[in-house]
């Protein structure tokens, strides 16, 4: 029996990538279709008070302006089904919340035409007074209301955190600092909106096919069945195409209106102020500890801010509960809400942001007591989560340290900062711990095996360049017992049975048992068939299924090949679902691993440079080698443009998003990465699901800027505690 | 974009009266004006596209010095063995500018008349002085962590953006022009205006001039000069700060230097003060931190930019001590 | 009624026939409404157009247009080719890099009409009948990719940095690739690609 679950498979999608042929949203060839193009604020709070549309109107080739004035009442409700706690600005009103918020859609016979005369809608505001920063809104942060969804507490605590970080002989006492940063998938979100009667159809860049179509539905006040989501590529999402933001609405009221489908594609600037963003934070860590480096008390208080018309928190302080051992521990998150858009998931949510300052902190400790970074890491392991009091359902992080350390040559490390050269340049080393936990959510697939002898799986989820199509093929392959050439995967569709968002790293572990469930049963229906038919006598466990034929175990010489057992019938079909237990009750589930990264710091002119990086990982099982290196690879990369150069500017007096572009957004460019040595450490996780798989996407990320932060520190002695580390910073710094 | 005609120019003369009607524009490679006519900062209502004319592309070196055809490829340009061996400033600098892909498209003349990366003049929706003339400028209380310490003013402190021009000004490179006039010849020097009370006058070009060349004189010491510019990322970003330097060394003493600096100053930013603390000055560090703080003396700075007074300082010093060595 | 029947029965039934390694594009040809004639008929109020015959991958296009068409829009909303990708539309990403006359250029700076004359060619015009070209075929073996949306864009212009010889060392690869952005981080692997097919050449 061959098993392609592990193995490094190609993606079964590549061949339509690198061809140019794999369609995404914005490039479904639908027919007779108009073009949109959004307007936006120019203010950041007030009321629009005089809208002329007049000049725009009479522009060649427009077909549509629509505006608060004329658009349609909604009378379904304006949430997002899959981001609870905020109401979307849908054209209903005249109020303005934050500078770059959708006032309406035009729309015209041509996209040249469409964005010019967008531009000549005027508009009149009554402008208040506006605050765009969280420095600003320090006096008015309070205790979030919807935290997580409601599903963990903002603040949680255990032992005696305040008391003991005052008598702990050793103490590290700071703050640390995110900016506000851009998802930037490089394909812009795009919908195009087709009404057939009272059915819509909507391809659009999608995270969650599944909640979006639901959210639609639910803005438009009409059933979910009438609406049909597809994205059957996405050119990345990172947590921007989880939540189905109101352009989507917007393009289909335009679309009906119009009579005819629309195709609305967000500018890059518009990416801006239209699909969240990773909120500024500012968080407190204090570390108290004994000499020796033993952690006596840990408190991670941070603040981040939301919008005026709903929540959304960065949730900073999650892994700091679990990550150390260490007997008195408090986390607390304080929100305000400025006039900006919404915050919303921007991969590891609250992890990348909150480890930064914890790695950071524990740096800075290890420094204080003159002990090895990664040893003080040793010293404080928590051998079980002293947080919930739950034993891990597997943790291989020692490992992760060990691999990773030795892969660097980490014990070549001198201790004092400032002390390794490379020609001119001063050499850093850092190191940090990543952890991500185990979600997993309730999730179905179809399968359907054909008498030609080929499987064809379905499922409302979808693939953002984490490998989906391709992981989930090799699941159906071995659990039917087909070659993998044989199963076709099709995902990115609501009508598909359901399937959770894919964010929180989730996909493959919510996705898989249920592909698994419905495979194993059709390999049984089939062997049962045999039992009736080719192998008439034989009992099923006399049976197997190898590569794609019906085998007698004691005999596999006597095959018989799928059509001749389907003869007559069109197809065996199953479906199944899967979902959690209680086994979050019993056990802790993380991700972890270690970070170690070299920098090279011009300590002149204060250019930063990775020079060299190991990541080593340990997320339960690994279904597709390949694919998961790429992942970690891929956040590791995100995390250097997190820790080096990422930060979106905002104009402070009007909200204007300045670097509202992707060539002075500074991500990462080839020249910023160097080589990455990736170490995936298999873990074998009864309890997590039935494929004891965890998730890749997220955890490679998280720590990372910690990691970069750290080795400037060693190069330079210089520690810079507001991300991003950019030259300026490093002079300025004393 | 304003709707506009596209003509394609395919004779020198023509093309230029045609640019000297008002609302025409020439398009060179195109890179710097879609920028500006998608984000409508730019609204010609004609466009006169002139890489079709003949005898611009040509780049030639010899006894007279180097040439560059305005319509020279920036990617041509900077792998021209000529430019490569004589003037590696040149090279480098381009080398150093935006992408191959960009560099394959935009062209020399284009490049030295691209207009300031300032978000608040690209943004219609922000006050700009340079872009809207007494409207205010957004930058001097906003966000000005990029903007120029040198040669700024109380109506405009934008920086301008071309690498290439550094280099150039540092070589004394003249641009040729034909115009509605006939044809001169200006020093890159004075091609640039400050803003002054009228940022929005940014050349001394008038409507319908046409840079044909660029020429550089000869300059036996180019072969010691160099290109250096800091970013924050590796690669593919605007300068924070760049010189552009050449020495003429003899033995322990240098005899003549040229300096320019990039990402600074509000025009492509030639230092006389610099040069004239180098000439004659031994060859060595003190010297050099001599010439930096002469260099940036007139710098004033702004509430995020001041670091780019030391960066500067750091990074012509660093060009110095590299071709210096 | 539309010739694109979106009821539900309707599609699983043409999805539940459909074979292949991977179903999608046989999903789309099935449906009438997604053809692969996307141009739509100009109208009467449309904005002047010109006419433009545009050389992609040896094909000869004749279009009329909106001036203001770059060649970006025009190979994806008018020549129905999509593969070069929009990311930002001001050069800033490399996903719409395409050759111009064997050169890498941004699409999205370029008007359409500049384009008129020049051989164009993109990444639906790289490979040889149903053989991938090798860089496409490297890119598939390294996982030079995630999500593909850069992919287009970064196979073009490594396919033109071998050829202007820069792909002497890892550092020249690295350096110039940096005008094709990957959020998803592809980038070692991309630079394996390249190797795996300048040290096949070298
Ligand atoms: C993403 C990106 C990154 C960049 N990064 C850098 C960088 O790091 N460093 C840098 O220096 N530059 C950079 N640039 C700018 C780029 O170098 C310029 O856009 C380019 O050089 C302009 O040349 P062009 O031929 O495309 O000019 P066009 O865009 O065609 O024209 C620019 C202007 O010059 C005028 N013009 C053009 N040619 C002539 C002529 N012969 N006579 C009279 N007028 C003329 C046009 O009318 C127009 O006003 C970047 C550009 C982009 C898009
Ligand atoms: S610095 Fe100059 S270009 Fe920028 S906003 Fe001020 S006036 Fe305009
Ligand atoms: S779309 Fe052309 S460079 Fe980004
Ligand atoms: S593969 Fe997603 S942007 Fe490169």
């Amino acid at each position: 029996m061959t098993t392609t679950i592990g193995a490094p498979l190609n993606r079964i999608d590549a061949r339509l990538k690198v061809t140019g042929a794999a369609r995404y949203s914005a490039e479904m060839p639908v027919k007779n279709v108009a073009h949109a193009v959004l307007i936006q604020s120019t203010i950041a709070n007030g009321r629009i008070a005089d809208i002329d549309t007049a000049a725009a109107e009479q522009s060649p080739g427009v077909l549509l302006v629509m505006t608060h004035r004329n658009a349609p009442k909604l009378g379904g409700k304006q949430k997002s089904v899959q981001q609870p706690g905020e109401d979307y600005p849908l054209l209903q009103d005249d109020a303005i919340h934050y500078n770059g918020q959708h006032i309406g859609v035009l729309v015209a016979e041509t996209f040249e035409a469409a964005t010019h005369a967008a531009r000549l809608v005027t508009v009149r505001y009554d402008e208040d007074k506006s605050v765009v920063r969280l420095g600003q809104v320090l006096d008015k942060l309070a205790v979030p209301q919807h935290f997580r969804g409601g599903a963990r507490l903002p603040d949680s605590s255990r032992g005696n955190p305040d008391q003991e970080f005052v008598a702990a002989p050793v103490k590290i006492d700071q703050t640390y600092q995110t900016p506000i940063e851009h998802h930037n998938p490089l394909e812009p979100h795009a919908v195009i909106a087709v009404w057939t009667g009272d059915e819509l159809v909507v391809f659009h860049s999608s995270q969650s096919v599944a909640g979006s179509h639901k959210t639609i539905a639910g803005h438009l006040g009409i059933s979910d069945d009438k609406v049909r989501t597809v994205s059957h590529f996405i050119g990345g999402g990172f947590g921007s195409k989880g939540s189905t933001w109101p352009h989507v609405t917007i393009a289909a009221m335009a679309a009906r209106i119009v009579n005819r489908p629309v195709k609305l594609v967000l500018t890059r600037r518009q990416m801006y102020t239209s699909n969240g963003f990773r909120p500024q934070t500012r968080q407190h860590l204090r570390l108290g500890a004994d000499r020796d480096g033993r952690l006596i008390a840990l408190r991670h208080d941070s603040l981040s801010h939301t919008a005026s018309f709903g929540e959304w928190v960065e949730p900073c302080g999650l892994s700091t509960e679990i990550m150390y051992s260490c007997p008195n521990l408090g986390v607390s998150h304080r929100v305000a809400p400025t006039d900006t858009g919404i915050p919303t998931f921007m991969r590891a949510p609250g992890e990348a942001s909150g480890m930064f300052a914890l790695e950071s902190a524990m740096d800075e400790l290890a420094e204080a007591l003159a002990i090895d970074p990664l040893e003080l890491r040793l010293r404080n392991y928590a051998e079980q989560d002293e947080h919930e009091k739950l034993p891990w359902s597997s943790k291989s992080l020692k490992q992760c340290y060990e691999r990773g350390a030795a892969a660097f040559g980490w014990n070549k490390r001198e201790r004092q900062p400032g002390s390794m050269r490379n020609g001119d340049l001063f050499v850093g080393w850092g190191m940090a711990s990543a952890t991500y936990p185990m979600n997993r959510s309730k999730a179905s697939a179809t399968v359907r095996l054909q008498a030609d002898g080929r499987a064809i799986v379905q499922c409302a989820t979808q693939d953002i360049g984490t490998g989906t199509y391709t992981i989930i093929a090799q699941v159906a392959a071995d659990a039917i017992g087909l070659p993998v050439e044989r199963v076709t995967v099709q995902i990115g569709d609501s009508n598909f049975p359901e399937a959770p968002v894919s964010g929180g790293s989730q996909t493959a572990a919510s996705v898989t048992p249920a592909v698994d469930a419905a495979s194993r049963d059709i390999r049984k229906q089939l062997v049962d068939l045999a039992t009736t038919g080719s192998f008439k006598g034989l009992r099923s466990e006399d049976l197997d299924v190898v590569d794609g034929a019906v085998v007698v175990k004691s005999d596999p010489s006597r095959r018989a090949e799928i059509g001749t057992l389907l003869a007559g019938r069109d197809a065996l079909t199953a479906t199944k679902g899967a979902e959690p237990g209680d086994e979050k009750k019993q056990f802790s589930m993380h991700s972890f691993g270690a970070h170690f990264v070299e920098v090279h710091v011009d300590p002149e002119l204060g250019e930063v440079r990775v020079a060299r990086y190991v990541g080593a990982f340990a997320a339960g099982r690994v279904l597709n080698a390949k694919t998961a290196r790429s992942q970690i690879i891929g956040g590791i990369v995100y995390g250097l443009g997190m820790a080096l150069t990422e930060e979106t500017d905002l104009d402070h007096r009007s909200g204007r998003v300045l670097n509202g572009n992707i060539a002075e957004y500074l991500v990462p460019v080839h020249a910023d990465v160097p080589d990455i040595e990736v170490i995936l450490i298999e873990e074998q996780d009864p309890h997590v699901n039935p494929l004891g798989v965890k998730g890749m996407g997220e955890l490679p990320m998280v720590g990372v800027a910690g990691a970069v932060a750290n080795a400037v520190f060693h190069a330079t002695g210089k520690r810079i505690r507001y991300l991003p580390i950019r030259p300026d910073k490093l002079l300025r710094t004393a | 974009m304003y709707p506009f005609t596209y003509v394609r120019g395919d004779d020198r003369q023509a093309a230029v009266a045609l640019a000297a009607e008002p609302g025409t524009e020439f398009l060179a490679g195109g890179t710097d004006m879609l920028q500006l006519l998608k984000d409508e900062v730019r609204r010609p209502r004609r466009l006169v596209e002139i890489t079709s004319l003949s005898g611009m592309s040509e780049i030639s070196s010899g006894p007279q010095g180097l040439r560059l055809g305005a319509l020279a490829r920036m990617a041509d340009v900077a792998d021209h063995p000529a430019v490569r061996d004589e003037y590696p400033v040149i090279s480098q600098a381009l080398l150093a500018s935006a992408s191959p892909q960009v560099r394959n498209m935009a062209t020399i003349g284009g490049n030295l008349l691209q207009r300031t990366r300032c978000a608040y003049f690209r943004d219609t929706a922000m006050p700009c002085n340079r872009r809207e003339p007494g409207s205010g400028c957004s930058a001097i209380d906003g966000e000005n962590r990029l903007h120029a310490v040198l040669g700024g003013s109380d109506h405009c402190i934008a920086t301008h953006a071309s690498d290439l021009a550094v280099a150039l000004v540092a070589c004394d490179a003249v641009v040729v022009v034909t115009g509605p006039s006939g044809e001169q010849r200006i020093k890159l020097e004075d091609l640039h205006l400050l803003p002054g009370e009228t940022p929005e006058k940014e050349t001394v070009l008038q409507p319908g001039d046409l840079i044909t060349a660029v020429e550089v004189p000869p300059l036996a010491f180019a072969r010691r000069s160099l290109y250096r510019k800091v970013r924050d990322r590796a690669s593919f970003e605007f300068a924070l700060a760049a010189a552009a330097v050449a020495l003429d060394i003899d033995g322990g003493t240098i005899r003549q230097a040229r300096v320019a600096l990039g990402g600074v100053g509000t025009k492509p930013w030639r230092s006389h003060e610099a040069e004239k603390a180098l000439t004659g000055a031994k060859l060595e560090t003190a010297s050099f931190e001599k010439a930096a703080a002469a260099a940036l003396a007139a710098a004033r700075p702004l509430h995020q930019n001041g670091f780019k007074i030391i960066l500067a300082q750091r990074t012509l010093i660093r060009a110095l001590l590299t071709v210096g060595a | 009624m539309s010739d694109w029947d979106v009821s539900r029965r309707g599609f699983l039934q043409t999805t539940a026939l459909t074979s292949g390694g991977f179903a999608f594009a046989q999903f789309v040809d099935r449906h009438g409404a997604l053809a692969a004639e996307p141009e739509a008929a100009p109208s009467e109020s449309a904005p002047a157009r010109q006419r433009v015959t545009l050389q992609v991958n040896r094909t000869s296009h004749e279009l009329t247009l909106d001036p203001r068409t770059t060649l970006l829009d025009a190979l994806r909303e008018h020549i129905g080719l999509t593969g070069a990708k929009k990311g930002c539309d001001m050069g800033a990403c490399g996903a719409c890099t395409v050759h111009l006359d064997g050169k890498r250029v941004v699409s999205c700076l370029t008007l359409a009409a500049s384009a008129e004359g020049r051989r164009i060619t993109t990444i639906e015009g790289l490979a040889e009948g149903d053989e991938l070209h090798p860089m496409q075929a490297a890119f598939v073996e390294h996982d030079g990719f995630q999500c593909g949306y850069c992919t287009p864009g970064q196979i073009m212009s490594a396919v033109a940095l071998v050829g202007e010889g820069r792909a002497a060392s890892d550092d020249s690869i690295r350096e110039f690739m940096s005008g094709n952005l990957c959020r998803c981080g592809a980038y070692p692997n991309i630079v394996a690609a390249i190797k795996s097919v300048a040290g096949g050449r070298a």
